[in-house]
């Protein structure tokens, strides 16, 4: 699939945002004051949102983005919307109230936490609902998904041992999901054979496409990936997003101007996951291909 | 209530003319809306359903008319050029100083010296019309393009059967069932081979495709024969070797239908040997096999042998049948002895030739009809063989596409399976012998119109258009001992014959809608530079050339004076009888074209219809025939000309509505016949009468009705010529025998070419150094070069990359990504390679006319044309490589001059990926600037 | 409504078939004429004259298939939307411009209320959607949904553009749904089949797979001979005068 600057952008930030909401509604600032609640409240909020507007760069009528909240009942992204809305509205109710009243109510909280990572995981149902990308189409896409807006928002929040946990989890994740993705085009029942029904008859390859130049689909979903530059990309994901900032929050202690670490460990992070979703994009093969010759492998 | 004439998808009215997007002239219905400007525009282009050719459907170019309708590269106004030739750099200047400027540059030619014109057309449907201008004119050198595209199958086609392959004739698709193509690729009669081959399928007939490459109707072949280029004449030879030596002939017909029991003069050396045995009345004389008496040909009491030795005035005779059985029962014949050369292997042509018995003779059947034959014998029935072939470019475009095409014929003739109901069917005006068609005029005098029309056949070398000398009097050598019968001219030859002025330089070249700087000429490059040659004072070899074509053709940029011509529908047109119309085997029909749009050129001087400004030069010049008593121009314009002109009496361009409109065929001119055609939906036909429809070369019933719709002024009945009597003269006279004979250094040639019965020869020598074949094939979504003007088509084919058999794919160690070197003895290019499996293993092919000149067509100049788009034209040369006798043979047909384009013998190297395709030619500014960014045609005229 | 409809009674779509196309793109261009006017944006081609980018509702692929034992095959494969009854085009689409209606089963884009999120056309296995670069909406086929339920086209015309343009016949249209419809007993009859049916998405179109090719049958042209034929009279000829006699 085509790495839509947009949609990296957008996954990344909402991710870390609706991350942060979720550790946020749970407490984890205990009694601090009103301007730190508000600061990463503002915090949560800008990224969350930063992303869902990022996202709308995605689309071919952004004016017309307020209707993707009515289709909940059968469209994951509509529900990603319905959620994020949701998520935001009522995080902004208990952040005000906490942060400017001084009274943290735990239901708006707990509501707030539950809805920021069930629109962390609708957003990755999108993904995992879609057949014909044999690659996203797997259990471990929502938990990636969510470990990563956990971990990440748990780094954002200060919780850098948990989060550092969390990381290691997520990158357990990450690495299944990349070797079960390596195979899941050639282990799909799709192929060159089934797209075109003469797979009885021998061995199928394509002669000529339909035009000779590109079009939208060969642009949109027939990306394909050199193996040296995902092996690459693949290391400073791990490197950036999981290694890097995992040693760093273990070891925060022992860094001198620890909250610039922590800043820089965190932005590492955040490269890193961006170099994870690139990669989330353009290693997704869509069956597509297969009329255009791409076969697996 | 639903009306189909009223207008749909929210068009206003409809508008029925007749496409031009290729040469197949459907019928088109052109909704049209009012444009915000209030004009109308075309809301979108469909097939005609009631007409003849393609019946409601159309092909992909014919629905993306509107892009062409709407090319960027439409010329604006008449143009001079104000850069070097070549450059594109032009000015616009208005009609009148256009039309004054050719006229001061002809008329002193006609006054003087009328063959110092060459005016040649491309893709003209109009011939009639232009030959005849160019024969009032008086210059001898005319032809359209048929010299480079179908010559070999119409001349082989009338002087064997009195009718050809191409769009001439086509399978009786309701009752054929077994149905072989030979090179037949999509462009021409695209839509009714479509159509037929629906029809086939249908019904589960078998589809034999005899081709190199397997694409399009090859693909949907039941059986694919992936020949080897050149060679589908050895390999008839072989089905027909075949099926004499199993006795499955079909004797009755070959008696009755052919000349096979001609008794032909045997006697080496003499001259008339090969002439057939005539009686005092000159008719060829047949042997009774019951008692060996000698009869006419047509004595219906004859009951003619096939063979055995006669007599006839002490010349020894033998029938044609005995001679051909002779020369075909060979072994050089058999299977296995041509398997490898075809690459075919003997098992199949064996098994093929079974079939076709099996087919002609097992299935087929005697269909009730009563029909009358021309010597007054009624017969109540006709026998079915169900069995048809046939051809096109394929077997036309090589130096022996004449004899490969008469071998066809000659084993259709065997399994009596043309004009019989499932065999091979002949559209009005055919079936016409030889006899009926002209020969060739010359003879140019200054001040005069040509005696009689440029093009026509030879009968023998008394007909050759030479000069005192001997030398060729056109320009192009047609006519002559080197392409003695070039019935369609040989378009290829003009511009290097000017330039190397041999026979004789000229001064005006004229061309209308060809694009000889591109894709319609042979070595590409060495004709741009032909183009652009100076003298020594400076001037240009070739002084002048005018041109008309209604885009921003390569071509433009190398014409002195551009005369644009409008779209196909902006202009009135005839598609006449008198040409190639728009018949079918039951019924004969012409249609007309007419402006459903009106020109406009918005600020500029705008376009006119070629036909309507070469009559008002042809006015301006005074010619005959296109001015009154007075002086006056005759014709209004081309819709005038259309409506009055009479070619014979009472018989002109257009047969439908003449006279007071009741008349068809022959009548006094109707000045409503335009309207009546456009009330018809832009055509017109009459049905073949029942009794007509079958065996009709024979038919009683056809030949009254032909003369009666005025096809021809008398019947001309006729037997099928399996020896043909004219090559066998020009064979006598390579032999020395006769009053005109050739030159001592072509005779050899000659000698060999022009034997009566076709040997399957192959095409050229082998050369080890050039192991490989390579050929085009034209892709069903263009045409030519125009498509890449097409936005809508020139994405299907924007670029061609040149495939190449899988076997050398492996065995050069090919990549995806990869360029191929493709080198000749002439030239070398370089582009993409793709992988075929499909495909002939000695064969490289690629798309005919894909690639571009940058700055050509109003594409942007990296467009992917120029980029990754070669032409195999830069690979062929119209001349032979030098084979050490001194001479350099012109590399056509050396029957009919036909070029011989799928003669190319090359090597091949992996190379990598380039930047661009080679040779790179350079650029050419565009006059007409390039088209626009996006495009986003909302059917009501704007975008 | 971006549910499914409940299972349509009538099922309109295309039988299209790979015996007999010849791969000429005549229904790909017919397709972009009829509908870059037939309301809503028209089809852009972004670039025209230059790489040329353009949206296309139907487009031919053309296939090699490689045997064993036989020469290899070229199948031209012409691919629209397949109107699917389980389309997930439809379901994923978050705002309900994308719909399949439950009438004649046809699916179809509200370009009025289609945000171009392009979502819809990730979910298809088939790449039968395209976005239209210069609308920002998605484009699909429409089964030519205007003419097929048009009141005042003539009714031989009530056909989708590219089955009313196809040359060599092989596009055929009706209700699928409908055994006595004649498009249904094409495809009963000559094996019709599903493209991918791994996906779950249970087109409604269906392809009619190539007849067997090159498998010639074993033919002998002996047996058709003469059964007196005696190959050393007359030097092959030998049948000739017994065959004339027979003429008289």
């Amino acid at each position: 699939m085509h790495p839509a600057p947009s949609l990296i952008v957008f996954t990344t930030l909402s991710g870390l945002g609706f991350g942060l909401i979720a550790w946020l509604g749970l407490g984890v600032h205990g009694a601090a004051p009103g301007w730190v609640v508000l600061t990463f409240g503002g915090l949560a909020f800008v990224l969350a949102s930063a992303g869902l507007l990022a996202s709308l760069g995605h689309l071919g009528h952004p004016e017309r983005a307020w209707r993707a909240l009515s289709q909940w009942r059968s469209s994951w992204l509509s529900r990603e919307g319905v959620l994020a809305v949701a998520t935001l509205g009522v995080f902004a109710v208990y952040s005000a109230l906490w942060g400017f009243g001084g009274e943290r109510v735990v239901w708006l909280g707990l509501l707030s936490s539950a809805l920021a990572l069930a629109t962390v995981a609708a957003t990755a149902m999108i993904y995992a609902s879609i057949r014909a990308v044999p690659r996203w189409r797997h259990w471990s896409t929502p938990a990636l998904f969510v470990a990563l807006a956990l971990a990440g928002g748990a780094l954002l929040a200060g919780r850098t041992t948990v989060g550092a946990g969390l990381l290691l989890i997520a990158l357990v994740l990450q690495v299944l999901h990349w070797r079960r993705g390596d195979v899941a085009y050639a282990e799909a029942a799709s192929d060159m054979g089934t797209a075109t029904g003469l797979g009885a008859r021998g061995r199928v390859r394509m002669l000529e496409g339909p035009h000779t130049g590109a079009n939208y689909l060969t642009d949109e979903m027939v990306h394909r990936v050199g193996r040296r530059r995902s092996k690459a990309l693949r290391r400073i994901a791990i490197v950036l997003g999981f290694a890097l900032p995992a040693v760093v929050f273990l070891t925060l202690e022992a860094w001198p101007a620890k909250h610039t670490v922590a800043g820089l460990a965190v932005l590492s992070h955040v490269a890193g996951v961006a170099a994870s979703r690139w990669l989330f994009y353009a290693e997704a093969e869509h069956v597509v291909g297969l009329w255009y010759g791409r076969a697996a492998g | 209530m639903p009306d189909d004439q009223a207008p749909q998808g929210g068009a206003t009215r409809v508008a029925k003319t007749t496409c031009y997007m290729c040469a197949c002239r459907c019928g088109i219905d052109v909704h049209l809306v009012d444009g915000p400007d209030g004009r109308p525009a075309v809301r979108y282009i469909e097939g005609n359903r009631d007409h003849p050719v393609n019946r409601g459907v159309i092909c992909a170019k014919g629905s993306a008319g509107i892009m062409q309708h709407l090319s960027p590269a439409r010329l604006r106004a008449p143009m001079k050029r104000v850069g070097p030739r070549g450059s594109g750099e032009f000015e616009e200047i208005s009609w009148e100083e256009a039309l004054e400027t050719a006229r001061s540059w002809l008329a002193p030619l006609r006054e003087t010296a009328p063959q110092k014109l060459a005016f040649f057309t491309g893709r003209d449907q109009s011939q009639s019309f232009t030959g005849w201008w160019a024969q009032m004119f008086g210059t001898p050198n005319f032809a359209a393009h048929g010299g480079f595209c179908s010559v070999n199958m119409a001349a082989a086609g009338i002087m064997t059967l009195g009718g050809a392959f191409w769009e001439f004739g086509t399978a009786d698709w309701d009752r054929c069932e077994y149905f072989m193509l030979f090179g037949v690729a999509e462009d021409h009669d695209s839509n009714p081979i479509k159509i037929g081959l629906g029809k086939l399928k249908a019904r589960g007939a078998k589809v034999v495709g005899v081709n190199p490459v397997r694409t399009g109707y090859n693909a949907v072949a039941s059986e694919w024969v992936g020949i080897t280029p050149g060679t589908d004449g050895l390999f008839a030879l072989s089905l027909v070797r075949e099926l004499l030596r199993a006795g499955k002939v079909d004797l009755e017909y070959l008696i009755e239908r052919t000349n096979a029991p001609w008794l032909v003069v045997e006697d080496p050396g003499a001259a008339d040997h090969g002439l057939f045995a005539r009686g005092e009345d000159g008719e060829a004389l047949v042997s009774d096999r019951r008692d060996g008496t000698l009869r006419r040909w047509d004595d219906p009491e004859a009951r003619p042998a096939l063979r055995g030795r006669f007599d006839v005035d002490g010349r020894p005779c033998r029938p044609v049948f005995e001679l051909m059985a002779e020369r075909y029962l060979s072994d050089a014949y058999a299977p296995e002895a041509v398997a490898e050369t075809c690459g075919v292997s003997a098992e199949t042509i064996r098994r093929i030739a079974a079939e076709l018995a099996h087919v002609a003779f097992e299935r087929s059947e005697r269909v009730p009809y009563n029909w009358t034959d021309w010597r007054g014998v009624e017969h109540d029935h006709v026998v079915a063989r169900p069995v048809a072939f046939h051809a096109m470019r394929g077997v036309s475009a090589h130096a022996n596409g004449f004899q490969t095409c008469r071998a066809l014929h000659i084993l259709q003739c065997l399994l009596g399976a043309i004009e019989v109901p499932g065999g091979f069917r002949f559209k009005p005006p055919y079936p016409k012998p030889l006899e009926a068609h002209p020969k060739p005029h010359g003879d140019a005098q200054p001040g005069a119109p040509l005696a009689g029309p440029h093009l026509g056949f030879p009968r023998g070398p008394e007909d050759l258009l030479l000069d005192a000398e001997g030398r060729p009097q056109r320009i192009d050598k047609a006519f002559s001992w080197e392409a003695p019968i070039s019935a369609h001219g040989l378009m290829h030859m003009v511009i290097s014959n000017a330039v190397a002025g041999d026979p004789y330089p000229i001064d005006t070249l004229f061309l209308y809608m060809a694009n000889m700087a591109w894709n319609s000429s042979m070595n590409t490059t060495g004709v741009m530079e032909m183009l652009t040659r100076r003298n020594d004072d400076g001037g240009y070899v070739i002084p002048r050339i005018i041109y008309s074509d209604a885009y921003s053709s390569e071509m433009v940029a190398y014409a002195d004076l551009i005369l644009p011509d409008t779209t196909y529908l902006e202009r009135h047109d005839c598609i006449s009888l008198l040409d190639r119309p728009i018949s079918e085997p039951d019924a004969a029909g012409d249609a007309i074209r007419w402006p459903v749009v009106e020109p406009e050129r918005p600020g500029h001087a705008g376009v006119r219809g070629f036909q309507s400004v070469l009559l008002d030069l042809g006015a301006r010049l005074g010619l005959p025939a296109m001015v009154d008593d007075e002086g006056r121009a005759k014709y209004r314009d081309y819709a005038d000309y259309m409506v009055r002109h009479e070619r014979r009496p009472g018989v002109g361009p257009l047969a439908g509505w003449r006279g007071d409109g009741d008349s068809h065929g022959r009548g006094a001119p109707n000045p409503e016949q335009i309207e009546r055609y456009k009330a018809n939906g832009g055509f017109w036909q009459a049905h073949v009468p029942e009794g007509a429809r079958w065996m009709r070369p024979w038919n009683k019933a056809w030949w009254d009705w032909a003369v009666e719709i005025g096809l021809v002024d008398a019947p001309q009945p006729y037997v099928f010529q399996l020896w043909l009597e004219p090559l066998a003269k020009f064979r006598l006279a390579a032999e020395g025998h006769g009053d005109r004979v050739p030159p001592e250094a072509i005779r050899d040639r000659l000698r060999e070419a022009m034997d009566p019965l076709p040997d399957g020869r192959l095409p050229g020598a082998e050369d080890p150094a050039f192991p490989l074949h390579a050929v085009t094939q034209r892709p069903a979504a263009m045409y030519h070069a125009w498509g890449s003007q097409n936005a809508w088509l020139r994405q299907i084919h924007g670029e061609n990359p040149i495939y190449v058999p899988g076997e050398l794919w492996r065995e050069h160690g090919f990549e995806d990504g990869d360029w191929v070197a493709v080198e000749s003895a002439h030239g070398r290019i370089e582009a993409p390679a793709a992988l075929m499996e499909a495909v002939n293993p000695r064969t490289l092919w690629t798309w005919n006319a894909i690639g571009k000149r940058p700055g050509a067509w109003a594409l942007r100049e990296d467009a992917p044309e120029g980029r990754r788009g070669v032409l195999l034209n830069h690979l062929i040369h119209e001349l032979l490589p030098p084979k050490g006798d001194g001479l350099r043979w012109s590399n056509s047909d050396p029957v009919t001059g036909q070029a011989a384009w799928y003669d190319l013998r090359v090597r091949m190297e992996r190379v990598p990926a380039r930047e661009r395709s080679s040779p790179d030619v350079g650029r050419q500014a565009s006059p007409v600037g390039v088209g626009p960014e996006v495009v986003a045609y909302d059917g009501k005229g704007t975008t | 409504m971006t549910s499914l409809p409940s299972e349509p009674t009538v099922k309109l779509g295309l039988v299209i078939d790979l015996d007999t196309c010849v791969g000429c793109h005549a229904c790909v261009i017919s397709c972009k004429e009829w509908n870059t006017g037939a309301g809503g944006a028209p089809l852009s081609d972004m670039d025209a004259y230059g790489e040329a980018e353009g949206t296309f509702l139907n487009r031919v692929h053309s296939y090699e298939v490689l045997r064993d034992d036989a020469p290899p095959m070229v199948v031209h494969l012409p691919k629209s939307c397949l109107h699917c009854d389980d389309a997930p085009c439809v379901t994923v689409c978050p705002t309900g411009a994308s719909f399949k209606r439950g009438e004649d089963g046809i699916v179809l884009v509200n370009e009025a209320t289609c945000i171009g999120c392009g979502l819809c056309a990730w979910a298809c296995p088939y790449g039968a959607r395209e976005m239209d670069r210069a609308a920002g909406v998605m484009k699909k086929c429409t089964l030519c949904v205007d003419r097929v339920t048009s009141e005042t086209l003539p009714e031989a015309d009530r056909v989708p553009a590219c089955v009313r343009a196809c040359p060599a016949g092989a596009r055929h249209f009706g209700d699928l749904n409908d055994p006595e419809d004649p498009a249904a007993r094409l495809s009963a009859a000559r094996g019709g089949m599903d493209l991918m049916p791994e996906q779950g998405t249970r087109p409604v179109n269906r392809y009619l797979p190539p007849r067997e090719r090159d498998e010639g049958a074993v033919m002998d042209l002996v047996a058709l001979a003469d059964p007196a034929e005696d190959a050393e009279a007359g030097g092959g000829l030998g049948w000739l005068d017994r065959a004339l006699a027979k003429l008289g």
